[in-house]
């Protein structure tokens, strides 16, 4: 490889590296801003004009408390879990096309880290080793509400992981590939010609998936507060638990990331051909990207705090009596209209 | 009379759960626009209801004396016990000739149940308004006439929480200079 493309391939993951954790910290004070919002309160309005350096605030103070090991527990797994975490929840972006091409230096560089043409088993490959974090961390703990919390974690991860994957394929059988920048050329057009008008019952199963996958309400029974004390992070301080809280929101930037790439068209601009426009197609490309992400950013905060978590069982029953046969029935569906399609 | 009752069936809609889930979401939606009830308490104060009872005065005449007659009516009715007078001759003339030397009430035993001022045949007591008086001393939370006597000139106007100078007004000094 040539020092040009090493050059942009670098300049390209830092700048996804500095968006994704500048999306933690606007989530952090979005989170705070909009749960304080919809339960008529202020919220965090003192660090700065409107609160805006909430986040940098609470990260000096995890930076400066004690970071406290608990003598019993297994040292080693428990200083690696958070890290386990955090590293594929931040990896995962790097195959989300975040815009379209863009034309530098003589070259066309593709605004997306890595072109990798099974992205879509990337991402549920790294989603699911992030999990292992959790686990990990609830087992190492050597408590009783961290193992339960690591241990419902699993269980949840199984049962949803399998309709995500289901309410996928049916995406993947419409585009005929893996890659997501083939999958985003398959969306293009028209409104509905996004997959979310064409597979609304795999959109409705992602998405539910979805929240289970990244441990947010209704979902969060890894956590439960109320049950748990704090779930599989209860042993954990100072930055090792603000890396599992970093974890959490990187996630979420991920899968609303994903949601946006797999349903709404990924940097789709509906009705335009962004390539005609030169630089300013790809910056709007970008900035409709960006727009969708945080509708589904927002959404994730709307949820949380409109709905109560399940119950273990209820859980359970919604993933592999209701949801699994969906997304399988989903499927076929999906592949009697292609099969009906390709016979004439 | 018997009644029936009709245990309740979800249709395939309600088991859907979808459009509950919907309205849900369109309520706190609906709540994120709305105007929070937040009081931003130490730039914003809460402004109590009237007859709301919290610190005491002695009331003066407009002259400027004591309306106080060192009856001891109140400490008698306190049920706390927090009211101690000590009384003495009044070095004014005409009239009522006692008044307290001495007028302490322990606000940390006090109660705010008003039974002094439902009991002071001069309207010489009184529970203002203010409820923002804290210390950091048993010592300081003991008031004496003098600042029993402030407080009348901080509260006479009615308007000590809607005044504009509210960082001087919001410190009462309830300590007794020993």
């Amino acid at each position: 490889m040539d020092l040009l493309g090493f050059t942009i391939i670098l300049v390209k993951v830092l700048v996804v590296f500095a968006a994704t954790m500048l999306g933690v910290l606007v989530m952090i004070y979005a989170e705070r801003r909009v749960s304080a919002f919809m339960q008529d309160r202020v919220g965090p309005n003192r660090v700065g004009p409107k609160g805006v350096l909430q986040p940098i605030a609470d990260g000096i103070k995890f930076l400066m408390k004690e970071d406290l090991v608990p003598e019993k527990v297994d040292k080693p797994i428990f200083i690696l879990a958070p890290a386990i975490l955090l590293i594929p929840a931040l990896m995962t972006f790097a195959v989300i096309p975040f815009g379209s091409s863009i034309n530098l230096f003589g070259r066309e560089i593709a605004l997306q880290v890595a072109d990798v043409n099974v992205g879509v088993l990337y991402i549920l490959a790294l989603t699911s080793i992030s999990v292992y974090g959790i686990v990990l961390a609830g087992w190492s703990s050597n408590n009783k509400y961290s193992l339960l919390g690591g241990l419902r974690s699993s269980a949840q991860l199984i049962s949803y992981e399998l309709a995500m994957g289901l309410a996928v394929v049916s995406i993947i059988l419409l585009a005929g590939s893996l890659r997501l920048n083939d999958i985003i050329t398959d969306q293009q057009g028209s409104f509905f010609s996004w997959n979310i008008f064409r597979q609304p019952l795999a959109f409705l199963i992602f998405l539910i998936a979805v929240y289970a996958e990244t441990n947010r309400l209704p979902f969060d029974l890894s956590e439960a507060e109320q049950e748990l004390v704090g779930g599989y992070h209860t042993e954990y301080s100072s930055m090792k638990f603000a890396m599992f809280f970093m974890a959490e929101y990187a996630n979420m930037i991920t899968a609303a990331a994903l949601t946006v790439t797999l349903f709404f068209g990924g940097w789709d601009v509906p009705l335009l051909d962004e390539g005609s426009l030169g630089l300013f197609g790809t910056l709007l490309s970008v900035l409709s990207f960006l727009l969708k992400m945080a509708f589904f950013l927002f959404l994730f905060i709307w949820v949380r705090w409109t709905f109560p978590r399940f119950r273990y069982d209820q859980l359970m029953r919604l993933g592999w009596k209701v949801m699994l046969p969906l997304a399988l029935f989903n499927i076929f569906l999906t592949a009697g209209y292609l099969t009906l399609k390709a016979l004439g | 009379m018997a009644t029936i009752v009709k245990s309740y069936e979800p249709t395939f809609w309600d088991k859907l759960y979808l459009p509950a889930l919907m309205r849900g979401l369109i309520v706190t939606f609906r709540h994120f626009f709305r105007k929070n009830v937040t009081i931003q308490y130490p730039d914003q104060k809460h402004i109590p209801p009237e007859g709301y009872r919290g610190l005491h005065r002695l009331n003066k005449y407009p002259e400027g004396r004591i309306k106080c007659v060192a009856c001891e009516m109140c400490s008698a009715a306190c049920p706390a016990d927090c009211i101690h007078i000590i009384p003495g001759p009044s070095p004014w003339d005409g009239g009522k000739e006692r008044y307290p030397v001495r007028f302490d009430i322990d606000l940390l035993r006090c109660i705010f149940c008003g039974f002094c001022e439902m009991a002071c045949p001069e309207e010489a007591i009184e529970l203002t308004e203010i409820y923002d008086f804290s210390d950091y001393t048993r010592d300081d939370l003991v008031i004496d006439k003098e600042g029993l006597l402030e407080v009348y000139d901080l509260t006479k106007d009615q308007n000590y929480y809607t005044k504009k100078n509210l960082s001087k007004a919001s410190s009462v000094n309830t300590s007794i200079d020993t």
